[in-house]
């Protein structure tokens, strides 16, 4: 007995002296990072990052526009939630961008930016982004760096395997996460099996505008979709989707969706779904779903509520899809840039799956199917898998490639990126991350040809990493070099919000189309102002109109009187400006939405109802010039009785 | 005149065709804040930004010393030099014809001397511009004129302001200089 307690104190001791030695593992990594990092991520002031990055702002809906290697961050990209600081969302112009058919949804929870491609390469035109709370996918131009376009998603239940689009952007996907009634009805939950489906959707895009359109639904079974990724080149009419929930539970799904060793990954043949749809196999289905277009030569959105949706349901459209079984509750389910492999990451197994898209099509050829789930035939595992990377580390949730053959997955609960070669699927390197790292994302690591410098970790933790700020840190990016056979830390820095996921695309693919300003000559709002001469404000009833012009340092008119208590007051602010990098701002004290920020040559408008009698100074917002504290005018409000006429003051120059 | 210098006087006159497509002369500007320039090019037949908003910019820019508004209309100058160049085309092309050297002689003391009076009225120009101030203005520096450089570059407060002929204006005095030669040219013996 003492002897055992002695052995054991001799171990314990041990144990620390090793620890000790070693050093913890708890974020003290000045000894992890070599001697050059610093200056293959330093860009020196006024010099231009290699790459764009676009990260996921996660449940803050926006999308955060970064340089790699950097990190610095350039621009944050309202698009689901109102921005108070752009007016995004609070102008009458963008407020029609949030409209759903469940009314203004001022937020969503924002997971996959996804660039357009053209022959499998990002073209650098436009950023697709999906809403996972209230299904939505949104479409961001890249020469302005605003949402043009946002969709919504009618029977669907929380867009997560979203918007991965197809090797020439012929289409976004939208899989629901969660399935519901199909159309979306009053039914028992406990009926989810009998009723609920997984609606995957298929938004049209077109080839010149970038508008979108939703096509068609395919009527899946009620499982929850979790990513996609589009096959390349010879697997380039097909689309990967992952699921769990196989087993189709409905509560406590921590522990009852994770029952199946195997859950799966559906290969859809899109081309296959456009000829079923040509040739009338669809149903159509209701469900109410509105359609947002931001019109660049009104500078307003409009809303256009849509009713019906194509649907097509696989049991009547054989070879559309067939599920190949994966260990365990997939999350990733990525594609090599050869096409040849798709790769599921088995969240809650220790391996990772790798499918092969040749056997894939053997076995289909073959009929080699285990059995079919609502007509959806089922692929023998050992016929189409390719192999499984083993003892590759814990969680393993997502995966993107090099251009030398490797693939980079990250692994959330062991914190860590492993590096491992796809062919002979073979771990190569490690890496720890800091901490719980979700997605990766290589530079073109989803197309044909990855750039292959870096892989990027996006951690979900960062406890210790930066200086405490209470209870709320910030989530993280970590950048690794991966031009050696080592991957190496070079930096990491906070992001917006959670970065679920992010892509990258060389700086020139974009710089040189970036809009300056918008041409005053363009601009066909109906309220335009376009000179100081037309400026003026009209009362018709209780609503009173003012056209307002903003130019370096007045405004025009800058005196007004005559408002009174019940008017709504409309604000339009035309920014005669027509000079790179030069927006006013407005606002006025007691402003219900927010301030306006206008953009050279841009018309936005405020809406403003005064509930108290008095005099309200407005001004500029923006530090616009040397006498932008001079930018100022003073609003009237008399009660509702007076007698005071509209009147404005227009002083000259 | 003989047939090859008559030729080469033609040559001297046609080159003033390139004058209505370039400016004669630019003026540019830099600033802290204006790391890409703002500018005009000043053509016979008006004055452009060298950025399509340029000259609505620097207008803006202006205003804040109290110059007055830059307004291509009003310079009653830009709408008589396009005849003037016409007539020095016409002009020399028929001297080159009828190879009279006493007319050649006129042909360059005449555009010689509507070149001299050009840049005295540009001058005038500048300096109304620089000097003529809006008494009321923003930013006012005591002692301070605004009148950019006719040749060269000066600092006029945050703005580095650089005066150049343009190609216009370098092929009016090439224009000048070939005529010169051709009527100097001696007869080949």
């Amino acid at each position: 007995m003492q002897k055992k307690f002695y052995l054991l104190s001799v171990a314990l001791v041990l144990a620390i002296v090793v620890i000790v030695m070693t050093g913890c593992p708890s974020g003290k990594t000045g000894s992890t990072v070599s001697g050059d990092a610093a200056s293959k991520v330093y860009v020196a002031p006024g010099q231009h990052d290699e790459l764009y990055g676009f990260i996921s702002g996660g449940f803050s809906g926006q999308v955060s526009v970064i340089g790699i290697p950097s990190g610095r961050l350039f621009r944050v990209i309202p698009v689901f939630s109102q921005d108070a600081e752009k007016g995004w969302g609070y102008s009458e112009e963008t407020k029609p961008m949030l409209m759903t058919s469940h009314g203004f949804i001022p937020w969503d929870d924002a997971h996959h930016p996804e660039l357009s491609e053209t022959e499998g390469m990002a073209d650098g035109r436009w950023l697709f982004i999906n809403g996972n709370n209230t299904p939505r996918v949104a479409r961001i131009d890249l020469t302005t760096f605003r949402t043009s376009e946002i969709i919504e998603l009618p029977n669907s239940g929380g867009n997560h395997s979203s918007p991965f689009a197809t090797e020439n952007t012929e289409y976004v996907v939208a899989g629901t996460r969660f399935s519901v009634p199909y159309p979306n009805s009053d039914v028992s939950i406990e009926d989810y099996k009998a009723k609920f489906k997984g609606a995957i959707s298929f938004i049209k895009i077109d080839k010149t505008t970038g508008a979108m359109d939703l096509a068609f639904q395919i009527m899946m079974p009620g499982f929850d979709y979790d990513l996609a990724r589009s096959g390349k080149m010879k697997s380039g009419n097909w689309m990967f989707f992952s699921m769990y929930n196989t087993e189709q539970a409905n509560t406590l799904l921590e522990v009852n969706a994770s029952q199946n060793d195997k859950d799966f990954i559906a290969a859809i043949n899109w081309k296959k779904a456009e000829e079923y749809i040509a040739q009338g196999k669809f149903k159509e289905v209701s469900g109410e779903y509105y359609h947002n277009t931001y019109n660049e030569g009104t500078h307003t959105a409009t809303s256009e509520v849509k009713n019906k949706v194509k649907c097509l349901i696989p049991e009547e459209c054989p070879g559309l899809v067939y599920y190949m079984p994966t260990p365990k509750s997939p999350h990733g389910c990525d594609v090599n840039p050869t096409g040849e492999y798709i790769v599921g990451g088995g969240k809650l197994a220790q391996v990772v799956t790798v499918f092969s898209f040749d056997k894939m099509l053997k076995a289909i050829d073959e009929k080699k199917f285990e059995k079919t789930i609502d007509g959806i035939p089922v692929l023998d595992y050992k016929s189409v898998v390719h192999g499984e990377v083993e003892k590759i580390g814990l969680g393993p949730l997502h995966t993107e490639f090099d251009d030398n053959g490797n693939g980079y997955t990250s692994m959330f609960v062991s914190s860590e990126i492993v590096k491992w070669n796809v062919k002979d699927l073979k771990v190569l390197d490690r890496v720890p991350t800091y901490y719980s790292i979700g997605h990766l994302l290589v530079p073109g690591g989803n197309t044909r040809h990855p750039y292959g410098k870096y892989v990027i970790a996006l951690n979900k933790i960062t406890k210790d990493r930066y200086l405490p700020t209470g209870p709320e840190l910030t989530q993280s990016a970590q950048l690794f070099d991966i031009t050696g056979d080592k991957m190496k830390l070079l930096s990491d820095f906070p992001t917006i919000g959670e970065p679920h996921y992010a892509q990258a695309i060389a700086a020139d693919k974009i710089k040189d189309k970036s809009k300056q300003f918008y041409k005053l000559e363009d601009n066909k709002h109906p309220y335009k102002c376009l000179t100081e001469a037309e400026a003026r404000v009209e009362r018709k009833g209780n609503t009173v109109h003012v056209w307002l012009t903003a130019i370096r340092s007045h405004f025009m008119p800058d005196n007004i009187e005559g408002v009174k208590i019940g008017d709504e007051v409309y604000f339009h602010v035309t920014n005669l400006e027509q000079d790179w990098d030069v927006p006013h701002g407005f606002a006025i004290q007691g402003a219900a939405n927010s301030e306006l920020l206008i953009m050279p040559g841009e018309t936005q408008t405020l809406k403003w109802v005064p509930k108290k009698v008095g005099i309200y100074p407005m001004y500029c917002t923006d530090f616009c010039s040397a006498l932008h504290q001079e930018m100022q005018g003073y609003v009237r409000v008399s009660p509702a009785s007076s007698a005071v006429k509209i009147s404005w003051n227009k002083p000259t120059n | 005149m003989n047939k090859t210098s008559s030729l080469i006087f033609a040559i001297a006159a046609l080159l003033l065709v390139i004058v209505y497509f370039t400016p004669i002369w630019t003026i540019g500007l830099e600033a802290p804040q204006y790391p890409e320039g703002i500018g005009l090019k000043i053509m016979i037949s008006g004055i452009e930004g060298k950025k399509p908003n340029d000259l609505q910019s620097l207008n803006g820019l202006n205003h804040y010393i109290g110059m007055q508004k830059i307004n291509p209309e009003s310079i009653v100058e830009l709408k008589i030099m396009p005849y003037i160049i016409l007539f020095f085309i016409v002009f020399g092309i028929l001297i080159a014809l009828v190879k009279k050297k006493i007319l050649g002689w006129i042909w360059v003391g005449l555009f010689a001397m509507v070149g001299i009076v050009g840049l005295y009225d540009f001058y005038l120009w500048e300096f109304d511009y620089g000097h003529n101030l809006n008494p009321h203005a923003a930013i006012k520096v005591p002692g301070m004129t605004y009148q950019p450089p006719m040749i060269g570059s000066l600092q006029l407060l945050n703005f580095t302001a650089t005066s150049y002929p343009g190609i216009g204006g370098i092929v009016i005095g090439l224009a000048i200089l070939i005529a010169v030669y051709a009527l100097l040219m001696k007869k080949k013996s």
